[in-house]
């Protein structure tokens, strides 16, 4: 049997799973609540694995192992970026947001505002981050299918996109957030413990000795005239010959990652989905040990390739090395159980790397369906007056819609270089709604000026400096090859975004008188005590 | 007098109540200095990171050198701090925040 037949049946295996949970999730699924938060029902512990399994993508998964198996130690700077953000997201927003907001993003800054324009913002900016982290990992599952099964043909890639797709859309529309969380459990379980195997198999082929792991990284791996240059920052970001703009650039893009994850829409419901504030602060304690215990286990699978498959092995397989660590999987698997070890690792991790896909882009179309019939539909159009059976209805065709539209959009962006689409997500999330949603949970002073200048700023200030900047134009790895209307130096826009976001918040509400006293003691002890937090629904 | 604007004066009152007030300044005195201190030193990382490349390559033990051990210690703190703030949040801030949300539970009723 081969890997790619043995791949077939575990992946096919998972999907049949998934499938039956999310039939059973939605006879599960009666009331609005059940369908955006899943009844408020999951335990801590429950949602700290989802939380990892929404979060955990392909992108952290291949992408981060693929940098550091290229080019060493750089790819760590960015799991500890995506780490560290995580206390932004405890200590100052999980509890709150759980206490004060009932389905989107957005309830807690319609809270003491005028709905319809803060609702409208918001809403763009959920749809707009949602999207392009969606067409990240779209065109990814089309690159992977090709290295895992090897299928390359243009149509093979696009039916492969046609069908995750298709099975996000199932899980969406039919499980809605129960489904997708259970999905997500199920992936995070399926990823830690295929990572932590090949994990453990590496350093055990080097006696547990990770000094001896990294030492044949680098001389494997590392520049021939300097190998130990592989174990120290600077081959990838803000490297020398770049100057002082790559270097500005590196801030530029860890700002980004510490300060999104707490403005990304998709990770913002998980709070949502567990019965007390209490369960929130729980879950995200669960994810932050799962997601941190991951990216250990990422930076041996990144090192581990390096020395045992090198450098321009995982080149050829893919520019972006992103089969890093499939290619370890079966390397190791093959000295340490000979040939078919090598086979059923490597259609474990396979098979584990679509699972990551699915449950991301899963939790991503949820966020941007709940969005749209939440805060779009039944607050804007129906300004408030939309039944809670019309919202669940509009929620499950925007996610068809949504997930038609990503369906299309990665077809088309097949091929291209669309890696930076999750830079600028946590980039606009960063400089849009991380402020807006501080500002409304922390300053008195905050209105509705306030909050529809930040997100609109932040949005519009990230997305005009990546299109001037070198990813679109200008170069042989640009969006754009041939065109250069290159401005802005930086790759990364969050060290000017960021601050402007801030900024534009600020401005905009002290230009507006609006100020509404008995609003913000609601959302200050609301949001402090947990009175009147929505509760749990029981079946 | 309707049922919305009574549960405004509700939520006034204990804003205005020094049991609110010491909750609310038990929580920003304990999140906010903590949350510049991890954005300080993560920071630091990244810069050292682009600026300090010589500093970062000095191997510590065999090929171990100070910028994976850095970077260990972001992971570090990370988890730390995590487990403090769980911890001050069980000790200090629940047993008032629950006894001020019985209040005014009792008094919307």
């Amino acid at each position: 049997m081969t890997s790619t037949t043995l791949g077939m049946i575990l992946f096919l295996t998972f999907v049949a799973a998934t499938l039956a949970i999310t039939f059973w999730a939605s006879r599960q699924t009666k009331t609005a609540a059940d369908y955006y938060a899943g009844g408020r029902s999951f335990s801590g512990v429950q949602n700290g694995l989802a939380i990892g399994g929404d979060y955990m993508s392909a992108a952290s998964f291949l992408g981060i192992a693929g940098i550091i198996a290229l080019s060493g130690y750089d790819g760590f700077l960015y799991s500890i970026g995506f780490l560290v953000a995580w206390l932004v997201a405890l200590l100052l927003v999980a509890e709150l947001m759980r206490n004060s907001g009932k389905f989107t993003m957005a309830d807690v800054l319609a809270f003491r505002m005028s709905p319809r324009p803060v609702r409208t913002a918001a809403g763009v900016s959920t749809i707009v981050v949602s999207i392009f982290y969606l067409l990240a990992q779209m065109v990814g599952a089309g690159a992977l299918v090709g290295l895992l099964l090897g299928i390359h043909s243009p149509a093979g890639k696009a039916w492969t996109i046609v069908g995750v797709g298709a099975l996000m859309i199932v899980y969406v529309v039919f499980g809605g957030m129960k489904g997708t969380t259970w999905v997500q459990i199920v992936k995070a379980v399926l990823l830690m413990s295929g990572a932590a195997l090949v994990t453990l198999l590496v350093l055990g082929k080097f006696g547990f000795n990770l000094s001896a792991l990294l030492g044949q990284a680098a001389t494997v791996s590392g520049p021939k005239a300097n190998p130990d240059a592989f174990l120290s920052p600077g081959l990838k970001y803000g490297t020398e010959a770049q100057g002082l703009a790559g270097k500005i650039d590196l801030i530029s893009l860890g700002l980004a990652l510490v300060l999104g994850t707490a403005g990304l829409p998709h990770i913002l419901i998980r709070f949502y989905t567990v019965p007390t504030a209490k369960d929130a602060r729980k879950s995200v304690l669960w994810g932050i040990g799962i997601i941190g215990v991951f990216y250990l286990l990422t930076l041996v699978l990144g090192f581990g390739a390096a020395a045992l498959v090198g450098k321009t092995a995982i080149a050829e397989g893919d520019a972006a090395g992103n089969t890093a660590a499939p290619m370890l999987a079966q390397r190791i698997g093959e000295e340490i159980f000979g040939s078919f070890g090598g086979t059923i690792l490597l259609a474990l991790i396979g098979a584990v790397a679509f699972a990551t896909i699915l449950a991301v882009v899963a939790g991503l179309t949820l966020a941007s369906s709940s969005s749209f019939s939440h805060d779009l539909y039944a607050h804007v159009f129906k300004r408030g007056q939309a039944t809670e059976r019309q919202e669940v209805v509009v929620a499950r065709i925007s996610a068809f819609v949504i997930g038609a539209a990503a369906i299309g959009l990665g077809i088309l962006a097949q091929g291209q270089n669309v890696a930076f689409l999750v830079a600028l997500a946590f980039a606009v999330a960063a400089s849009g709604n991380l402020p807006a949603i501080l500002y409304s949970l922390f300053w008195k002073r905050f209105n509705t000026v306030g909050a529809v200048s930040a997100i609109y700023g932040g949005l519009v200030s990230a997305l005009l400096l990546v299109i001037f900047s070198p990813v679109v134009s200008g170069g042989p790895t640009a969006l754009f090859k041939t065109a250069d209307f290159v401005i802005f130096p930086l790759s990364n826009p969050g060290i000017v975004s960021i601050p402007l976001g801030f900024l534009c918040g600020w401005i905009g509400t002290v230009l507006s008188k609006e100020y509404n006293a008995a609003k913000y003691a609601e959302i200050e002890v609301r949001s402090l005590t947990g009175v009147g937090a929505e509760k749990a629904t029981k079946h | 007098m309707t049922t919305q604007e009574h549960d405004a004066s509700v939520y006034e009152q204990m804003q205005e109540s020094s049991e609110f007030q010491e909750l609310k300044r038990r929580f920003r005195r304990w999140t906010f200095p903590m949350t510049v201190a991890f954005l300080v030193w993560y920071l630091l990382y990244v810069v050292l990171s682009g600026w300090a490349r010589g500093f970062m390559a000095i191997e510590l033990f065999g090929e171990i050198n100070v910028g994976l051990i850095f970077g260990l210690l972001q992971f570090v703190s990370t988890f730390l701090i995590a487990w403090a703030y769980a911890r001050h949040a069980e000790k200090v801030l629940d047993p008032i925040a629950d006894k001020l949300r019985h209040e005014v539970e009792e008094k919307t009723q």
